[in-house]
């Protein structure tokens, strides 16, 4: 049965509504049980009597509700249903074509597109009406079969990484044949030249129905560097309401996992067809970049990878000399500082230092006898891609380098000494430059006149000397060389980097021939000549789904066709790799623009979904469930019972709430706990035995405080570092034991604020052996572990004037359990001198942040709870005595955090006395 | 009560005197408040104690001139004592067991907060010097210390009846009373008892103790009400409906109470348990102190 959009499984159960207004009948007519109260005062109420006899019953209201709970409770059974699949629709018959365009703006919804055909192709099976199947981004002829047998294909349907492009239509134009067939076109909503003249070439074959998912379409185009940010701009195909995405960076970690580096929310507004935001990232972040995409969208448009383009070269710059201090100018790198900082990033340091960081680029200034290691190590950088720049100058040309044999980190032989030409004690001329000759990377720049080369290095002339120069003077020495080392490359400039030797560095075309070297950049595209004859190997590509996978056997592409030629089988979108760098090629490039397709009036458009058949009974019953609970809390009410129901019902409300509040007033009972009373505390160590005794020894401690002194502890406090506020107790008691566990990285952020702001930790390895310098014992060891994130400073066994050994009683010793060993506390001042004529150093002023000790005061201290000593100590009277000195012990380190140094100012009052006169 | 009977009588006893120390405790401290502050009487009278110098007025004797004070100046000076007369008072602490009841879980019952204000009373009263005593003979006025403790373990004695009237026995004539209870029996006795009382020329104090529950009726739905004694009880189908005419007859009560004690010259005083026991001390003590000069 259906009644709208509802159907019921059962309706038949429904005939039990009728016994509603039965019900209401019953319920009214019973009144609710009594309650039995006592009440001293019942003697005045004898003899009164009810007003209105009747009027007990269940309210209206109460009753409404409970109508309610039942009838949810049947309909609920009766098994409603929204949207039940209606078998209705009229059937055509005749072949099916099913359509798609199975591009990667499909990808978005490919499931659904998916489960619609599969769907599509059961009933075209169970209809008996033969189907084919045919993807418009890699059209084949359609072979219309049994329905059944092309379902299988369906689950490997996959969306193509490309467009569909206007050739692919008019293939499939040409592949339609001659029968008629009902067509259904599964659109991506992105218009393309030629889907009118396909829509006709259907339309003449039988009906067509498009289905389209009304889901927007994003694409993202590639990313530019614009001002050290990375500027990024999504596209949508049809203006819509306010949208806001976020694009995420993708690249490897440090460790070389990939991850999300970052995220750049960027907003469509409303009517916008495009989105715009820029991301700033640290350089050595953003080298490590190699895709974005927009957060969510699984297909290929919503992904731009990234290559070369994006990374700032990283050069390193070495100088020969560097200890000129103030002549900036002269400075051998001044020049290509100014000239790279812009656009690279810049390393400076010795050359073992940088080399570990991979840069780029290395400019060796005047550098010319390199260390074994040196040339061992920058051989194998130059070897693996990097490129070495050199500079002459005066150390190179007096130097023996690369004189009588090449050596392997210069591009040629150099004769000795070099020349001046153009000086006040030479003839001639300084020299210009020559044009560039073809195949020198520096060709094509325009070279301005007031350029000149005053002094230079000499090549000796070699037999490959001529290959190597790329920029000659116009006598023809050459000027710049050049030599392959590997995928590497080095090249020397004969003359300096600063302006002694020319004028060159002085100089715009200086800047654009780094430029040209690919010293400052390799953000430029490569432009279709320098891509002309090379061939690019695809490493890895894009699927529809926007997922980036090896490209394991694919061919490679020519240069001509790698940025024009459109996607296609032959020509898909990843990242390529080339002589010396890497191109990325994505679906979007930066000139592409979406547009909807815009479908003529008389084709039907329908979309993927449909509505899920939603089973409504177990929604029904749990509003039964509810309407019953607040008819149970509404009689509770009504007969004034609600009291201990309340109580019940904030119990519920707690529990669902979780313990986040309860933990909250326990927090406040704890502050209050610890703030109305002093209390001692000590630290959980997770050892129950440990805590007990911790406990119980405070405790000891306690009452002899409150015995002996004014102080008068509360009971003491057990704080877990984790969780408590430490900021209320002077002082914690930390006993130690070889298994505990080591606070976490915010515990110890509370410790180091407690200890920095007048706390003192009590620290107890209980094991007698601390003095040894800790670590011999399994505790010392825990403890250096434990302790060494604290904010501690240095220590020193206590000292025989340390006001501790004054503060209320006068010790020498500090026992414990044990006794004998010494006891550590902040180290004095270095320049604490004992004054002549007084007792005591004139010492530190404030607290001791930690006292370190091994003798396990707490069990010495501690007592059960008739105030009876828990364990022995030593043997005898001895014994005895001993505990008595624990406790002084205790007694004055509880004195020393309340009062500081209050004992250590007694010191002045020999002096003071002395200047009254007595 | 049979198994408590059956139990050995010294656990009873000592569960009993275990609540007694902190009975006294808490009277001691209760008295503790009003006794600061308060010292002697401050009034002439008979007694033992210097009060002041006051000029001779006319009547007075010439024995009474103090020739010391007033061969110092030109007029003659009376030297006065400070009153000291020690009265005796009797107390009377409904035990019944109406009297144990408690609305809620954080208020005392009526009888607890009414032994503990007899006992501060009483223990303010010794240490001005005054006797205090029981009602009824069970416990004749004397003076000191002990009589405290004695005191407080006689009011510990509960009842187990429903209401209880006061014995008006053993009253000493033109001491004083102080009769602390909730006022819910029957009248009659109460009215019978204070006429006798005045008739002696003793003059005391009517004290209610009412829980805030009989005070605002916060009852609702279909409710038995059951004395505390289980004798009486009274079925509504609305509680509700009953609030104020139960208000009404408890208005009416404490008129007919205060109207009772005009007519017998005694004063009347209502405390709520909800409310602290300090001011209900006070106006105890000041009503004693101020009755005692009227």
């Amino acid at each position: 049965m259906i009644l709208g959009p509802i159907g019921f499984a059962a309706p038949w159960l429904l005939w039990a509504l009728v016994a509603l207004p039965i019900l209401w009948i019953i319920l009214r007519a019973v009144p609710p049980a009594p309650i039995r109260r006592r009440f001293p005062a019942v003697a005045l109420l004898l003899g009164l009597r009810d007003e209105d006899h009747v009027s007990d019953r269940t309210p209206w209201w109460l009753l409404l509700l409970r109508m309610l709970a039942v009838a949810a409770v049947i309909v609920g059974l009766a098994g409603p249903v929204l949207n039940p699949r209606d078998e209705g629709t009229a059937r055509a018959t005749g072949p099916l074509l099913i359509l798609m365009d199975g591009s990667w703006a499909s990808a978005r919804d490919w499931a659904a597109q998916t489960a619609v055909v599969d769907a599509m192709l059961a009933e075209a099976g169970r209809d008996g009406r033969p189907a084919a199947l045919m993807q418009l981004s890699d059209p084949q002829a359609p072979v219309f079969q049994a329905a059944d047998s092309l379902r299988a294909r369906v689950p490997g349907l996959i969306p193509a990484p490309w467009p569909v492009t206007p050739e692919g239509m008019a293939r499939a134009v040409d592949l339609l044949g001659e029968s008629a067939f009902e067509t259904r076109w599964f659109s991506d909503g992105l218009d393309a030249e030629g889907r009118a003249s396909l829509l006709e070439a259907l339309e003449a074959r039988g009906p067509v129905t498009v289905h389209e998912s009304p889901r927007a379409v994003l694409a993202l185009t590639p990313p530019t560097l614009e001002d050290g940010q990375i500027q990024l701009r999504a596209l949508r195909a049809v203006p819509g309401p306010l949208r806001e995405i976020s694009v995420n960076a993708h690249g490897l970690d440090p460790a070389g996992v990939s991850r999300v580096l970052a995220t750049l929310p960027m907003t469509f507004d409303e009517g916008a067809l495009e989105a715009t935001g820029a991301l700033s990232l640290p350089p050595e972040l953003r080298a490590r970049v190699t895709r974005f995409e927009i957060a969510g969208e699984a297909q290929a448009g919503a992904v731009s990878l990234t290559d070369d383009g994006l990374k700032r070269r990283e050069v390193a710059l070495i100088a020969g000399r560097d200890d000129r201090e103030g002549l900036e100018l002269l400075s051998p790198l001044h020049y290509l500082a100014q000239a790279l900082s812009p656009t690279a990033d810049l390393l400076e340091g010795g050359l073992m230092d940088v080399l570990p960081a991979n840069p780029d680029v290395i400019v060796l200034a005047d550098v010319a006898t390199l260390s074994g290691a040196e040339q061992a190590a920058l051989l194998d950088w130059a070897d693996k891609g990097g490129m070495l720049l050199r500079f002459a100058g005066p150390r190179v040309a007096a130097s023996d380098v690369s004189r009588s044999e090449e050596d392997p980190l210069m591009p040629v032989r150099l004769r000795a000494g070099g020349r001046t030409v153009g000086g006040a004690m030479s003839w001639g001329e300084p020299k210009t430059l020559a044009p560039f000759i073809e195949g020198s990377p520096f060709q094509g720049l325009s070279i301005p006149d007031d350029v000149t080369v005053s002094a230079q290095v000499m090549a000796q002339p070699d037999p490959t000397l001529a290959d190597r120069v790329i920029a000659q003077l116009s006598d023809g020495t050459p000027l710049v060389t050049r030599k392959r080392i590997g995928a590497g490359q080095v090249v020397l400039f004969h003359v300096t980097a600063n302006a002694e030797w020319s004028s060159l560095p002085l100089s715009g075309l200086f800047v654009q021939m780094l430029e040209r070297l690919a010293v400052s950049s390799a953000m430029a595209p490569p432009d279709a000549a320098e891509l002309a004859g090379t061939t690019w190997q695809p490493a890895q590509v894009l699927d529809g789904f926007g997922r980036l996978a090896d490209a394991d056997t694919r061919p490679g592409v020519a240069g001509e066709r790698l940025l024009s030629a459109p996607l296609g089988p032959d020509l898909w979108p990843g990242l390529y790799e080339g002589p010396e760098r890497s191109v990325a090629r994505n679906v979007i490039a930066a000139e592409t623009a979406l547009s909807p397709v815009a479908w003529p009036a008389r084709v039907p458009v329908e979309g993927l979904e449909r509505a899920p058949e939603t089973p409504l009974g177990g929604w029904l019953l749990a509003a039964a469930l509810m309407l019953l609970t607040a008819d149970i809390l509404a009689s509770l009410a009504l007969s004034g019972r609600l009291w201990p129901a309340r109580a019940v019902a904030m119990l519920a409300l707690a529990l669902s709430l979780g313990p986040v509040p309860e933990a909250r007033a326990q927090d406040d009972a704890r502050a209050l706990l610890a703030t109305q009373e002093l209390a001692l505390a000590h630290v959980i160590t997770g050892d129950a035995r440990l805590d007990d005794t911790a406990r119980a020894g405070l405790r000891g401690l306690g009452q002899v405080l409150n015995f002996r002194t004014s102080v008068e502890p509360a009971e003491p406090i057990a704080v877990n570092l984790e969780r408590d506020d430490l900021t209320f107790y002077p002082i914690l008691y930390w006993p130690i034991s070889a298994d505990q566990p080591t606070p976490s990285a915010e515990a110890y952020v509370k410790l180091n604020d407690y200890l920095r702001n007048g706390g003192l930790i009590l620290f107890d390895t209980r094991d007698a052996d601390v003095a040894g310098f800790g670590a011999a014992t399994p505790n010392g060891a825990r403890l250096q572990r434990i302790a060494a994130p604290l904010d501690i400073p240095p220590l020193e066994p206590l000292p025989e004037d340390h006001v501790l050994t004054r503060t209320f009683y006068l010790l020498t010793d500090f026992p414990g359990r044990y006794s004998g060993r010494p006891v550590w506390v902040e180290a004095a001042p270095p320049d604490a001198e004992q004054i002549e004529g007084m007792p005591f150093r004139n010492l530190n002023d404030g607290v001791t942040p930690v006292v370190i000790g091994g003798n396990d005061w707490a069990a010495a201290w501690a007592v059960n709870e008739r105030g009876d000593p828990m364990f022995p100590v030593g043997r005898g009277y001895a014994g005895e005595r001993q505990r008595e000195l624990a406790y002084r012990f205790g007694v004055n380190l509880v004195m020393h955090v309340l009062t500081g140094n209050y004992k250590s100012d007694q010191v002045h009052v020999p002096a003071l006395l002395d200047r009254l006169g007595q | 009560m049979a198994d408590l009977a059956l139990s050995p009588l010294r656990p009873r006893a000592e569960a009993e005197a275990s609540r007694l120390p902190p009975l006294l405790a808490q009277a001691e401290l209760l008295a503790r408040t009003v006794l600061l502050g308060e010292h002697g009487r401050r009034r002439a009278g008979a007694g033992d104690d210097f009060w002041q110098y006051r000029p001779v007025q006319p009547g007075d004797s010439r024995r009474m001139i103090d020739w010391r004070r007033s061969a110092r100046s030109d007029v003659q000076f009376v030297r006065q004592r400070e009153w000291q007369i020690a009265q005796s008072v009797m107390l009377w602490v409904d035990p019944a067991a109406s009297m144990r009841f408690a609305s809620d879980k954080g208020l005392p019952e009526k009888a607890d907060r009414a032994r503990l204000l007899a006992l501060a009373v009483a223990i303010l009263l010794v240490r001005g010097g005054e006797r205090v005593g029981l009602t009824g003979g069970t416990l004749p006025p004397r003076r000191g210390e002990m009589q405290v403790t004695r005191l407080a373990s006689a009011l510990m004695q509960e009842s187990a009846e429903d209401y209880a009237s006061p014995d008006m026995s053993g009253l000493i004539p033109h001491g004083r009373a102080l009769l602390i209870s909730d006022f819910m029996g029957d009248l009659a006795p109460l009215r019978d008892a204070l006429t006798a009382a005045a008739d002696r020329g003793v003059r005391g104090l009517l004290y209610q103790v009412l829980d805030p529950a009989e005070e605002a009726f916060p009852y609702t739905g279909r409710t038995i009400f059951e004395s505390v004694g289980g004798t009486i009880a009274h079925e509504t189908l609305k509680a509700g409906d009953l609030r104020a005419r139960y208000l009404e007859r408890l208005a009416e009560r404490k008129d007919a109470l205060d109207a009772l004690c005009q007519a017998t010259g005694w004063r009347y005083g209502c405390h709520h348990t909800g409310e602290s026991a300090q001011s209900a001390l006070l106006w105890l003590h000041g009503a004693m102190a101020g009755g005692g000069s009227a």
